[in-house]
């Protein structure tokens, strides 16, 4: 569905600021997040987890459990369906070890009880006894001949002979001739980096309450990001038919792409089958941790010829994503995204997913390009500084346009790079003097952004109010945005229209909310059903005037005669035709379903300032500005919060997140308090500039904005904090100890 | 005829090409068309495709059309966060 140029102007509600419909809800306790959902009898859950980062499974005796008062049931692999392949294989072998532990915190039993004590008890009474393996955690080590192999014959065809087995899939894109490239250039920088795995964060731990009965039918709440991906994964998983489990997804407390994977739910629902009781489970902060799905680790090599005048001549880069003990990594998009951002003649990137012995990674806001972006724009800083070149007007100089063939193969269309650079070139921020000790670092960053499989369904109510059912989970402020296009379209109040995230009995079939999808596709997808809605409006006006449909238009929430002949009669409000709309024809709704293709890509730009204390390594970002194209923004203090949400996760990311392995293999920082996530007073003001450059693709313009605010944080940070420390940070996160190590070997030469 | 361009890593699977003419006027007719040409792409895009029409990704819809001049890549099918 293309941009319509009638309506891509002029707006009356689109790019207003009202409040968000679920804001009272919010604040007064009222909304339902996972692990509020109660049913009458239910029972309660803990699992039980390998203590190793790999080990044979040699016997489960539940005996000891089961004989506990208060417990109704315990689960293992034995209670999930048999004969699975592919990534629901994968996904249950995550879910539930079946005769290897794979990382520490791997799932290998369940217990239901009459209260959680009772099940946190018996969980312990499980005995499990397992052969200890050898185990790697390290993406580098894993790589390496001598490394244990994870799981023999789990690579893929992509995968060239010859390498480690752990090795599971390889992507290898570009174009041209980059030793021609590099031979051109008057100066050739060539860097490794690494980058830790980190955790998304959300506050809101995973839970989920499911009944299943003898007959094969259940129903589950669930805090998720997709909630039809749940219901096809947990029938799979159970071996039921997908209609006979109806998933609802409850309010979220944040998921960035970590509520997009299923990792509690079929226990849940196998533990309900078991003991025919309805049965929650909550998973505490240390599970969440060790056993959902944090970022892949990285280690990357970066190559890039410039001239002096600033132009890239060729650019190579190579990048090793561990992604736990299954393959999935985001390999290809790390290296697809990495020099998205300009117009190279000559590039190549290689991606490796490699499997190591730790959780199986998830989506974490435009999965892969973050780290890409920390390398490959720490590399252009550093050919900057040396050849003296203004880094705006170098990423100016080389950067991608509508026309330009991109590093990963197809030609862009209209996109909005250079109008993010020069926004930021023009911004205050970036010509503000520094303060001694202080330094500033620039990024680009890119990411794809999705459409996906979409269904909406809007029903008008007597009074002319309008029920907007939506698929896609709100993850921020998607109700609000739906509304303002409804609004848009129908020509009635915001107010009037409430929207709701409709279970899956209600609607086709909608795909997770990823890929910055939302505002995007079910935003198109509600715009659809919108005129749909209005063209039956404008039919039952037409019936009543006794003139052609065709003769009626919609204008301002009334039908009105269009055209000379039409005849003239008084515009109709929306209310007094759907007052009387079960007497002319029934109930009016309209719907939309289909998978949007038109997604536009979307870059940004940031300026960050950094302050680094070198007595005691810590870093504090002072100042910070996101500038971004956001295509149209519907909402646009929600897209704000998109863009300075992505640069405070961001922060984390660059300066103390970490997943640290000990030397057995075991997670050690599996709490809040051992890894810390920013918090309001590790962060500055976080200025923000929104462009509006818009997606062909969409009737309003709409780009994807979730994903991409978090793509240049990581090398913005680095280049900052690099230029206030006087030396190359190379590895994340910049925490204390690292600055201290990398200013000793400065000092040390 | 539509040439579809394949990322690098798939060369080795279509006989060392990374370029293959296919007959088609869709996107699904490009897949079947290239699996027909080339077995050994049948895990791959059975993994998870997507078609880059005229720089628009094509992330799942078979039946999108394509031209015979049209520029199309085969990709690896996104999943965002």
């Amino acid at each position: 569905m293309a941009l319509d140029n009638t309506k891509s102007t002029g707006f009356t509600h689109v790019g207003t600021t009202p409040d968000r419909p679920d804001g009272v809800d919010k604040v007064t306790g009222r909304a339902r997040f996972g692990a509020d959902i109660t049913a009458p009898g239910m029972l309660h859950a803990a699992i039980v987890r390998s203590p190793h980062a790999h080990a044979r499974i040699k016997r489960i005796d539940t005996s000891k459990a089961e004989a506990l008062a208060g417990v109704k049931g315990v689960v293992t692999r034995a209670d999930f369906a048999t004969g699975l392949t592919g990534e629901n294989w994968n996904i249950l072998e995550n879910v539930m070890a079946g005769d290897t532990a794979l990382y520490d915190g791997h799932a290998v039993a369940a217990v239901a009880a009459t209260s959680s004590l009772i099940a946190r008890d018996a969980a312990k009474l499980v005995v499990v006894e397992y052969e200890p393996l050898p185990h790697v955690t390290d993406v580098d080590k894993a790589m390496a001949a001598d490394a244990p192999v994870i799981r023999e014959g789990a690579a893929d065809t992509s995968v060239p002979k010859g390498l480690h087995p752990n090795v599971v899939r390889y992507h290898e894109s570009g174009h041209g001739d980059v030793e021609a490239g590099f031979a051109e250039a008057d100066l050739v920088v060539e860097d490794h980096f690494k980058t830790e795995a980190t955790h998304q964060g959300y506050i809101e731990p995973h839970a989920c309450l499911g009944t299943l009965g003898g007959d094969g039918k259940g129903e589950l709440w669930c805090c998720t990001q997709g909630h039809w991906n749940v219901q096809k994964i947990c029938a799979a998983l159970l071996g039921l038919e997908t209609a006979n489990l109806r998933v609802t997804a409850s309010e979220i407390g944040g998921g960035f792409g970590g509520k997009t994977a299923v990792f509690i739910e079929p226990v849940a629902l196998a533990l309900a089958r078991k003991t025919n009781k309805p049965v929650k489970l909550v998973m505490p902060r240390a599970d969440v941790f060790k056993a959902t799905g944090p970022t892949a680790s990285t280690s990357m090599d970066i190559k890039i010829g410039m001239k002096k005048d600033g132009t890239i001549t060729a650019a190579q880069g190579t990048f090793r994503l561990q992604g736990g003990a299954f393959p999935g990594a985001p390999c290809e998009f790390t290296a697809m995204c990495a020099f998205a951002p300009y117009a190279l003649k000559n590039v190549r990137q290689v991606g490796y997913d490699v499997m190591s012995n730790r959780p199986k990674q998830a989506a974490y806001r435009a999965p892969g390009s973050p780290m890409a972006a920390f390398a490959v724009e720490s590399v252009i800083d550093e050919l900057c500084n040396r050849l003296d070149l203004d880094p705006i007007e170098t990423r100016l100089k080389n950067a991608s346009k509508k026309g330009t063939k991109a590093s990963f193969g197809p030609t862009f269309d209209r996109i909005g790079l250079v109008e993010t650079l020069e926004a930021a070139k023009a911004h205050p921020h970036y010509c503000a003097p520094l303060k001694p000790g202080q330094g500033r670092g620039i990024s680009c960053g890119f990411w794809f952004n999705h459409g996906g499989e979409t269904a909406v369904s809007l029903a008008l109510s007597e009074d002319g109010t309008a029920q907007l059912a939506v698929g896609t989970p709100d993850i921020g402020g998607s109700r609000a945005s739906m509304a303002l296009m409804a609004a848009e379209e129908l020509g009635i109040p915001y107010e009037n229209i409430r929207v709701t995230i409709a279970d899956t009995a209600t609607l086709g079939y909608n795909e997770v909310s990823h890929g910055s999808r939302v505002t995007y596709a079910s935003g198109l997808a509600t715009i659809q059903a919108a005129r749909d809605a209005v063209k039956k409006l404008c039919g039952r006006a037409a019936a009543k005037w006794g003139i052609p449909e065709d003769a009626v238009k919609w204008e301002n929430g009334c039908a009105v005669p269009s055209g000379p002949n039409a005849g003239d009669f008084d515009p109709l409000p929306i209310a007094e035709i759907t007052k009387r709309m079960g007497a002319t024809g029934g109930p009016i709704v309209g719907h939309f379903e289909a998978t949007p293709e038109g997604a536009g890509v979307s870059f940004a730009t940031h300026i960050v300032d950094a302050e680094v204390d070198p007595e005691t390594g810590k870093t504090s970002v002072v100042r910070y500005t996101v500038v971004q194209d956001a295509g149209k923004a519907i909402h646009p203090t929600y897209v704000e919060g998109q863009f300075q949400g992505g640069a405070a996760q961001g922060i984390g990311w660059a300066l103390n997140e970490e997943y640290i392995y000990g030397e057995d293999g075991r997670l050690q920082n599996a709490l809040f308090l051992d890894y810390r996530i920013p918090v309001a007073s590790d962060l500055p003001m976080i200025d923000t500039v929104i462009v509006e450059v818009p997606n062909p693709g969409h009737p309003y313009g709409v780009r994807g904005v979730g994903e991409t605010s978090i793509c240049p944080p990581l090398a913005a940070i680095a280049n900052a904090v690099s230029a206030a420390a006087g030396v190359r940070l190379r590895q994340l996160p910049m925490s204390p100890p690292r600055i201290l190590e990398a200013l000793e070997q400065q000092r040390n030469g | 005829m539509v040439e579809v361009n394949l990322w690098s890593g798939l060369r080795a699977l279509a006989d060392g090409k990374d370029k293959v003419e296919i007959e088609a006027t869709t996107v699904g007719e490009v897949l079947s068309g290239l699996v027909k040409a080339h077995p050994g792409l049948q895990d791959a895009i059975d993994a998870g495709v997507s078609v880059a029409v005229d720089g628009r990704v094509i992330a799942s819809s078979l039946t999108e059309p394509v031209a015979p001049d049209s520029e199309v890549f085969l990709m690896q099918r996104l999943k965002g966060g």
